[in-house]
Order: C-alpha cells, then sequence, then structure tokens
C-alpha cells in the first residue's frame, strides 16, 4: 500500500496543480517586482511588468537567474522579505570563493520541511519509525531538511549529524533505526562498516534508506540495498531553491517527483536557453511558487536531466525527473559538496602557487576520493622538507576551509599536467556513476 | 665562503631521478656531491656540481625547479676521528646542522653543511680556526 504524506496535493489531477501553479506564479511574480530590485531591472530590460504574467503558460518570457546573478546580488540583493521576517539562512559554496547565501521564513521552512515529509512518507515512513538523520547539520541542508521532515511525519528522529561511524552504528543497533538519511557514499561505507564488524542484513533493523546530495548508480543503489538490507530511496534539491526534497523517489524507483505545487520545472538548451518539450534532455531550471523570503524565479540549475509526465504506479501525478546525468557547468559535487574548479584556482594564487592544477576524482569503495595536482613553483620551493611540506599543509588546509572538504595536494614538476590543445585538462572524473 | 648548492625539486615517481642527472650530463655539469631527501610525496635532491649556473639554467629549460641554497664545505682529514673533531669545534660555536652529507676529493673528505644563518655560523666556526672552502677550491679538489 502507498502512503502519501498529502494525498489530496500530491496525487491531484493535472488541471488542479496548473491551476495551483498559475495562481501562485502571478502572485509571486508580483511580489518579486515590488522587492526584488534586482530581479525588477532584469524585467524591465526585457520590457517586461507582472501584468505580462498571467498563468504558467507566460514564464517563458521572465528572465533567468543563474549562480552569478546569486554572486553578483550577494549578499542581500536577491532578498524579497523585510529582515524582521527572516529566520534563518542556508548556504553552500558558489564559484569563486563567495557563498551561496539563501534565506528563510518561518513558513518558508514549513513548506521545505513538508516536502522532506512527503520524500519520508513515500518511502515507506510513518510515526512508528525511527529516523537517523545522518547529514551533515548546520550551513548544509541535508541535515536541517530531513531532521525537519522527519518531525513533521512523527519519526523519532536521531540528529546524529554526519560522521563517527562507530557513534553512527551504535544508534542504528541500539535506538533500531527504520529509516537513515544520509549522502549514498556514506551510506555505502556505513554498509561496509556493519559487514566488517559481522552485521548481517538481517541484523541491521533499517528497511528504508533517503540518499542524496550527490550522484549514484543503480549498481550502487543495489550494492547499498543488499548490504543494509534495506529499499534505497533518492532525493534531490538545491540549496538556492529551498533544499532537499524540491523532488524525491517514490516506490516505483523510476525517478523523482517533482513538488509541483511549490515548484515548476523547465526544461531548457544550456547554450541557447530555448525551452524544450517535455521528454527531452536538457538543463532544469526551477521556479520557486511560495518562497517568501528567497523567491528565485527560473534559476538555471546546471544539472542535466529529463523530465517524464507518465502516469507513476505509485499514483502520484507531479511531474518526474531522472537523477541527473551531469553538469552544463564545470561543477563537480565530491562527497555531496559542491566544488568549483574556480575556487581551487583562488586558493592557489593565493598561496604562491601557479594556476596549473589538476583535479582526479574518483570512487573507491564508493567513497569519493579528491585529489589536486599542484606544480611546484621557484617561489614555493626551499631545499628544506619540513618547509615545502609545511607550505603543502598551509595549501591544504585553505582548500578545505574554502571547498569545506578535504583535498590530498600531490606537488607534482612544472609543466607536467596534460594539456590538450593547449588548454590543460582540469579535471579527470574517473567516477564511474 | 659559502659555497651554492643547487636544489632540484624531484616528484615521487619511477625515473625522475635520472631525468635529472641526464638534463645534466648532456649539459655537461659534474656531480661532485648529491643527497637525496625523499618524503611520500616528494623529494629533493641537493647537488654540489663544477657549474652553478650552467646547471641552474639546464634545470630550468628541462622545466625542473631548482635554486640556490648557501652551504658550508670543510674539509677534514680521512682518518678515523676527523668528523668529530670537526664537528666539536660546531658544539664549541653552538653552531645548528639542519642537514649534512659528504664528498671525498682527491686527498680529503669534505663535509657539506646546511646551516641556519650561515653568514654568522660561518664567522663563529672561523673564530674556532675553521675555514670553509670557496666555490672555487670546490672545483680543484
Amino acid at each position: 500500500m502507498e502512503r502519501y504524506f498529502q494525498e489530496e496535493i500530491e496525487c491531484a489531477p493535472r488541471e488542479k496543480i496548473l491551476a495551483i501553479q498559475n495562481e501562485k506564479l502571478v502572485a509571486q511574480v508580483k511580489h518579486v517586482w515590488d522587492n526584488v530590485e534586482y530581479y525588477r531591472k532584469k524585467m524591465q530590460e526585457k520590457n517586461l511588468t507582472p501584468d505580462d504574467i498571467k498563468s504558467v503558460d507566460d514564464l517563458y518570457k521572465l528572465p533567468m537567474l543563474s549562480k552569478a546573478d546569486l554572486k553578483a546580488a550577494y549578499p542581500y540583493g536577491l532578498l524579497a522579505c523585510p529582515l524582521k521576517d527572516c529566520v534563518r539562512i542556508q548556504s553552500t559554496s558558489g564559484t569563486t570563493g563567495k557563498r551561496v547565501v539563501a534565506f528563510y521564513t518561518l513558513k518558508d521552512i514549513d513548506i521545505w520541511e513538508e516536502c522532506c515529509a512527503r520524500a519520508i512518507v513515500a518511502a515507506g515512513g510513518t510515526n512508528e519509525d525511527v529516523c537517523q538523520v545522518s547529514y551533515g547539520y548546520g550551513l548544509f541542508t541535508g541535515g536541517p531538511g530531513l531532521n525537519g521532515g522527519s518531525h513533521k511525519v512523527g519519526c523519532l528522529t536521531v540528529p546524529t549529524s554526519s560522521g563517527n561511524t562507530e557513534r553512527q552504528i551504535m544508534f542504528i543497533m541500539d535506538l533500531s533505526a527504520t529509516i537513515l538519511c544520509c549522502t549514498p557514499s556514506y551510506a555505502a561505507y556505513l554498509g561496509e562498516s556493519m559487514k566488517e564488524m559481522g552485521l548481517t542484513p538481517e541484523q541491521i533493523p533499517l528497511k528504508a534508506g533517503i540518499f542524496g546530495a550527490e550522484a549514484w548508480s543503480e549498481e550502487m543503489r543495489r550494492d547499498i540495498e543488499k548490504t543494509l538490507g534495506i529499499k534505497a530511496y533518492d532525493i534531490y534539491g538545491l540549496t538556492e531553491i529551498s533544499g532537499p526534497g524540491v523532488s524525491f523517489e517514490c516506490s516505483a524507483q523510476t525517478g523523482m517527483h517533482i513538488n509541483e505545487d511549490h515548484f515548476i520545472a523547465e526544461i531548457i538548451d544550456p547554450n541557447t536557453g530555448e525551452v524544450l518539450p517535455e521528454g527531452t534532455q536538457g538543463e532544469l531550471v526551477f521556479t520557486s511558487l511560495d518562497k517568501e523570503a528567497f523567491p528565485l524565479l527560473r534559476y538555471r540549475t546546471r544539472d542535466i536531466c529529463t523530465l517524464t509526465r507518465e502516469k507513476c504506479s505509485c499514483g502520484r501525478t507531479h511531474v518526474k525527473m531522472t537523477k541527473p546525468k551531469g553538469r552544463s557547468d564545470d561543477m563537480l559535487i565530491i562527497r555531496g559538496v559542491n566544488v568549483f574548479p574556480s575556487q581551487i584556482e583562488t586558493v592557489l594564487m593565493k598561496n604562491g602557487y601557479a594556476a596549473n592544477y589538476q583535479i582526479i576524482v574518483d570512487r573507491i569503495n564508493n567513497t569519493d576520493t579528491f585529489d589536486i595536482n599542484v606544480e611546484m613553483t621557484p617561489e614555493m620551493f626551499t631545499d628544506n622538507v619540513a618547509e615545502v611540506q609545511n607550505r603543502k599543509k598551509v595549501l591544504e588546509s585553505g582548500l578545505h576551509s574554502m571547498l569545506g572538504i578535504k583535498a590530498k595536494v600531490n606537488l607534482v614538476a612544472p609543466k607536467t599536467i596534460t594539456r590538450s590543445e593547449g588548454k590543460a585538462v582540469r579535471v579527470i572524473d574517473k567516477r564511474k556513476i | 665562503m659559502a659555497v651554492n648548492q643547487v636544489s632540484v625539486f624531484l616528484e615521487n615517481k619511477p625515473g625522475t631521478l635520472n631525468q635529472m642527472t641526464e638534463v645534466l650530463a648532456n649539459g655537461g655539469i659534474n656531480i661532485r656531491a648529491l643527497s637525496l631527501a625523499d618524503t611520500n610525496d616528494f623529494g629533493i635532491a641537493r647537488l654540489i656540481v663544477n657549474d652553478v649556473y650552467e646547471a641552474t639554467n639546464v634545470l630550468k629549460e628541462a622545466n625542473f625547479v631548482a635554486t640556490f641554497t648557501p652551504v658550508l664545505v670543510y674539509a677534514i682529514s680521512d682518518e678515523t676521528g676527523g668528523l668529530n673533531k670537526l664537528l666539536k669545534n660546531f658544539t664549541a660555536a653552538n653552531v645548528n646542522v639542519e642537514y649534512m652529507y659528504a664528498f671525498a676529493g682527491k686527498k680529503n673528505a669534505y663535509m657539506i653543511f646546511r646551516v641556519k644563518d650561515t653568514k654568522k655560523s660561518e664567522a663563529l666556526l672561523a673564530e674556532k680556526g675553521l675555514k670553509s672552502l670557496s666555490q672555487e677550491q670546490i672545483a680543484e679538489v
């Protein structure tokens, strides 16, 4: 029996969802026009006023937003509410050091958590469940989002946050946790660790997992399901739009339902910006329909995927998106964290190294490895081993604080980094996802 | 007089040391002494050569990172207690050794010392009667 958190909306006929979207979009465009000068100017450049947007059919007329706009308007330029109404920020990495800061009112958080609750119920969660949230808590949206969703469902929530594997396993076993929320690579790691401890899938109390924030393959899903003895569900989201729960997987496990009463999804050609017909692969663009504090209209996610509106066996009517197949920019997602090569460049230059580097990402035992080859420069070289090692450590900690994850730096001889057609190959991603 | 040592950055992988010696050989450089400091990640070759300027030129042309480092060179007699006698003076002058290595000349053995403040250390050791070798002297021994 498929369960829903809000059946009347999750299974609503298409006409009803469209009616909700039309109504909310008209109001949202007006809200943004009235309160966000940055976007109003963009609309004026296209000779648009809120009167030009009468329904979802007019959406294509609106200007699009990208990470570059978030950087230009940082930090308060896209805020649509007085600060007194905002209660929280969440943040993710930007392109060149400036972070993306998203604002939330109480209502924004409520809707976000509702979306996460839908995902938990779709994974079989009820108020009888013990839900362990092993996503990071803090600026990262994973922990706070699923934590709130778990509360809404009424699960006993175990906010372990990420890391400390031994303690994670202790709580899963001692409290008989039934739902696990974390990144797929961490789920795989937990599975391996439990297997090493001699725990069989039958002994592990978990029955479902909600895994997102990074790319994972069908093969990895089966692996995790087998070692933990669970059904593993995908979840998708981004800080700019709210966080996890923008879309989520149901029992069919054939794509993620986008919460269309809150977000409109479009697929565009990343080169021309032209809207593509449903079923075509392209870049995913989102419009927040009821965000108060940080309402982004037509935000380019840079994720490449396909939308399908085929009838789903779970009964939900909301459009489904495939797992993102890649990016239309150079962003990498490593261990769930967004990494831009330009960030690495910034740190290298700041530390006296050449901007000539190579990122090597691989996935070994289901965990991402992250190496950066950095060319040695005469400025950073001395005859003293300890000094060279110390400078390397300073670089590594600079990278860690910029990126939020640890990278292993390998010092290499100058001009050894492979170049093709005169241009350095910056990223070697060996992961087979 | 301090002597210029050539310090070279080496990646930790097979063949890099040989690449360096190949470049020096082709450049007509004679290596008088060599010491290798290695870590898990990289190595540093420290060389005393007959022509430091030409050596760094050919190394840089071949994309090696190479720098000069001032070191002190002292002769010791090739007999029991030779080094011990020399180091007693270092102790007396309170000079700390960062690293050292040796080479054998035609008559004597020679010790190469990397110290913190080269000029000051050299002066302190001179007070103990130790005379360090110059670049020109090295070429002849």
